[in-house]
């Protein structure tokens, strides 16, 4: 067990002091020593999306990031995305187009999508799927995602299927 | 009204109720508990194909800082040859030691401190080679099952069984066109996008808690109280939130580890498996072996099929070559058939369900061969299926007969659909393939517990895990029995202590069974309610009636919800082995183009048709029908465990393996055909497998006409379809 470092960060907008030791992956101070668990982790070698968060404005594989990397920057996760107002647009919309199965890629899918909406307003639906296609999901086939996506978008260009 | 069936809750697209905590990163799935002073379990597993264990040296890794404990097969109470191997490893991947430490990084470097000494056995990891006299043999103790009885000579074929009707020469004699093929498949992996994990906590009085992500928490009380040789009652199963599973998370594989490491340490301990670990330590589906041959007459009818299925078990008997054989051809009469199904082991994973396990297989050959005779006959290959399919009171040619079926509308549907009446287009490479598939669905024991809150809401409680939707597709049905809606009903996924004993959520049977068993128990408030208001209005039970989520006699009507004020508290609790099942088929229609120069094949449009029965959430069956067709774009096109000379996978991880993503794919249009299933009040039918199973023949029939050959390997890949253009 090699020295823990002390790390300064801001999560969700708050600031945040954790110690971990410097081969841990900036996902597995999420999940095992702030407990912040939703992002998953699929194949921690940055293959699935699963474990997705927002670092200085820009998606991230969380399992491909040292925690130590943290230090200064501005993280988002998929706990701070939705208000005490309410759903995150995206959130509202992967609900209802049922977007999800297990749900289990969810968190990842949305932090990216996130960013892609913050990038990019009006995305066409090739580059919604080229922008995710880091994104894993297994149960949905996509179909329904990248309808609750371009939903998301002021215009709406695809219609509900069935 | 939703869909003027006449349901009021049934066919609408009410938001779930497990949806916000899951887009809200707040739902807890199998591997996001955490506890203090939890310690971390790691398996090591055997880097060779096959091979002895000569001897096991654990002293160096015991004694590294931060190990607890350590355990191997001596250590399980009832040895379980694939949760920890004995004197013999047959599959790279094989689970040998189990260990616990304080934190995942200490367990992995005590992993490299363990050491085993091998002797190395060569390896068979090809169905066809196992099946050779001269092969390397497994199992010592295997001797062929062949037709009932024991052939007395090792060998890797673990069973022969044969399914037999009519006269396969006389029909062929008859037939005006033959054609014989032989197809092969790869091993493929469920996919699921969480990994195998358990945590597991044992109090000194002996009672075992297992906290996991499951199809079944049944089956893993089961599992883990007989290997760890304890009473069920002692053992509960906590079943977190469920990342995937299509059938891989219906039996154990760490959980038990978890749990003896718990007893023998006294803490809670958590193992999780990387993914490698996933697609080299769990059981995928079994790489095949199809010959196939057929015969039809001018005017299209099948006269007869001879067809002989070799399915890989993987490191122990047990494909689902039984199941292959008897989805293979139910959506046809066929008057002369022989099947001959062969389990074969070979050293590879023992191999599991996934999704209709063993139908895409044997469908994937039955429906080639199929095209290709319309091809020689110039038919329209849907227009055969008019001809030869099975519609209600026709036999399964190897089972019962159908019941009422919705086949035959499915491929209607089909024709009529616009993607079928438009060109695939020209100029370049491309086709257009179809190919149905049927699964028999499954029912069994379920349990539901319905609470009715004072102010007419419902809390129910389930058994089932919820793996795509469920809580809400069990609710609803609740909801419409007692007239309420659907967000009036909230359904909880509850552990093995709180609930009847429920099946797996498997075998396309949870919408069906659970739901027709919240039925029940709606029908049970119901009674119960209308003998409260009975004494309450001082009349005659059969003076009370419910209709329309009223209940009323001559001088009273008040709404469910004012009832329940009045009669709470209630409880209608049932459980049920249940049955009535209605199997079901779909027939899927797909275009694609392929690069001649690279040899890719890209699918332009998919068009999928199923008999749902009823779908009770369309947006969930659609999504069923969505992601089966997906996962067989990836089993037609991409996916496969690759394995070099010594037996070793090459490509266990996520971007080798290449499952499909967002940009390998279409939208997938689903038809809902709904020919009610008369076994099941609402008329459900299983949903969740049958979409897997067109995808391999429709994708490989649509590229075999783009590009004028018979693709009979899977999967269709860059390389095979260069190969198949004699490119390379
Ligand atoms: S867990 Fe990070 S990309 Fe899969
Ligand atoms: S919903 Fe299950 S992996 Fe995407």
């Amino acid at each position: 067990m090699s020295r823990k470092v002390h790390v300064q960060t801001q999560i969700n907008g708050e600031n945040v002091e954790f110690l971990c030791e410097p081969r841990q992956s900036m996902l597995e101070v999420l999940r095992n020593e702030l407990d912040l668990t939703g992002a998953k982790e699929g194949c921690n070698n940055g293959n699935c999306g699963a474990c997705t968060i927002i670092v200085e404005g820009r998606p991230v594989n969380s399992c491909c990031m040292l925690g130590v990397e943290a230090e200064g920057k501005e993280i988002q996760t998929i706990e701070g995305v939705a208000t005490p107002e309410g759903l995150h647009p995206l959130q509202q919309k992967f609900l209802e187009h049922a977007a999800l199965q297990c749900g289990i890629c969810t968190p990842g899918f949305i932090m990216n999508a996130k960013v892609l909406l913050e990038t990019n307003p009006n995305p066409t639906e090739e580059e919604v799927r080229f922008w995710l296609a880091g994104n894993l999901c297994r149960c949905t086939g996509y179909d329904k995602i990248i309808r609750a996506v371009l939903d998301t978008t002021e215009t709406t260009g695809v219609s509900t299927n069935g | 009204m939703a869909d003027g069936n006449g349901y009021k809750v049934v066919g609408t697209r009410p938001i779930r109720h497990d949806g916000v905590d899951k887009v809200t990163g707040r739902a807890k799935y199998g591997a996001d508990l955490n506890f203090p002073d939890m310690l971390f379990g790691k398996i090591l597993r055997s880097p060779h194909a096959h091979a002895k264990i000569v001897s096991i040296d654990v002293s160096r890794a015991l004694a590294h800082p931060g190990v607890k404990d350590i355990v191997t097969s001596k250590d399980l109470p009832i040895l379980s040859e694939n949760i920890l191997a004995e004197d013999k490893v047959f599959y790279k991947g094989h689970a040998i030691v189990g260990l616990a430490a304080v934190d995942v990084h200490t367990a992995e470097e005590a992993l490299s401190l363990i050491d085993i000494e091998y002797e190395v056995l060569p390896a068979v990891t090809d169905v066809a080679k196992a099946i050779r006299e001269d092969s390397v043999v497994l199992h010592q103790s295997l001797t062929t099952n062949t037709l009932g009885e024991k052939t007395g000579k090792p060998t890797n074929i673990s069973s022969h069984v044969r399914h037999q009707n009519g006269d396969v020469e006389a029909g062929f004699a008859e037939a005006d066109v033959v054609v014989e093929r032989t197809f092969t498949t790869q091993t493929v992996h469920q996919g699921y996008i969480e990994p195998i994990t358990a945590t597991a906590k044992y109090n000194p009085d002996g009672e075992l808690t297992v906290w996991t992500s499951t199809q079944g928490a049944f089956n893993v009380r089961q599992q883990v109280a007989g290997i760890l040789d304890c009473p069920a009652s002692k053992v509960r199963v906590v079943p977190l939130e469920i990342g995937g599973g299509f059938g891989g998370k219906t039996t154990v594989y760490v959980a038990p580890v978890a749990a003896l490491l718990a007893m023998r340490t006294g803490q809670i301990v958590k193992v999780t498996m990387t993914r490698d670990e996933v697609f080299e330590g769990t059981g995928p589906a079994p790489a095949t072996l199809i010959r196939l041959k057929m015969g039809a007459t001018k005017d299209g009818r099948i006269t007869a099929a001879d067809t002989d299925l070799f399915y890989e078990g993987g490191a122990y008997p047990g494909s689902a070559v039984g199941a292959g054989a008897n989805c293979m051809f139910a959506a046809y009469k066929i008057p002369n058939l022989m099947i001959d199904g062969f389990d074969v082991v070979v050293n590879k994973p023992s191999s599991h369900a996934y999704r209709a396990p063993g139908a895409p297989n044997s469908s994937f050959a039955a429906e080639c061969v199929i095209d290709e005779i319309c091809q020689k006959l110039d038919l329209d290959p849907l227009e055969f299926r008019m001809i030869n399919g099975a519609k209600e009171g026709d036999r399964n040619p190897i089972g019962p007969r159908h019941g009422k079926i919705g086949y035959l509308e499915t491929v209607e549907a089909a024709q009529t659909h616009d993607h079928y009446q438009v060109e695939v287009g020209n100029g370049k490479l491309r086709g257009r393939g179809v190919a149905s598939g049927y699964w028999g669905n499954g029912a069994g024991r379920s349990s539901v517990n319905l609470t009715v809150n004072q102010d007419g809401t419902i809390m129910l409680l389930e058994g089932s895990t919820d793996i795509g939707g469920t809580r809400a597709s069990i609710a609803m049905q609740a909801a419409e029995v007692l007239g309420i809606a659907a967000e009036d009903v909230r359904p909880a996924v509850v552990d093995t202590n709180s609930i009847g004993e429920t099946g797996v959520t498997g075998g396309s049977r949870t919408t069906h069974a659970t739901g027709l068993v919240a039925i029940r128990a709606a029908e049970s408030v119901i009674e119960q309610m209308k003998e409260k208001l009975a004494d309450h209005w001082e009349v005659n039970l059969n003076q009370v009636d419910f209709a329309d989520g009223t209940f009323l006699n001559s001088d009273n009507q008040i709404s469910f919800k004012e009832a329940a004020r009045i009669c709470s508290p209630v409880v209608g609790s049932v459980t049920e082995s249940t049955t009535g099942a209605g199997g079901a088929f779909g027939t899927h229609v797909v275009d694609v183009e392929v690069d001649e120069d690279t040899g890719k094949v890209e699918v332009l449009r998919y068009t999928a048709v199923q008999d749902v029965g009823t779908a009770i959430h369309p947006s969930y069956a659609e999504g069923q029908i969505q992601g089966g067709a997906v996962q067989g774009i990836g089993w037609a096109l991409s996916e496969e465990y690759v394995y070099d000379q010594k037996g070793q996978m090459v490509n266990a991880s996520f971007l080798d393996y290449r499952m499909p993503t967002s940009y390998d794919t279409p939208m997938v249009d689903t038809v809902m055909v709904e020919v009610p299933n008369p076994g099941h009040p609402f008329g459900v039918r299983g949903v969740g497998e049958v979409p897997l199973v067109p995808p391999l023949a429709a994708i490989a029939n649509a590229v075999s006409r783009a590009i004028g050959v018979r693709m009979t390997h899977l999967p269709m890949n860059p390389g095979s379809v260069l190969k198949a253009l004699n490119k390379i």
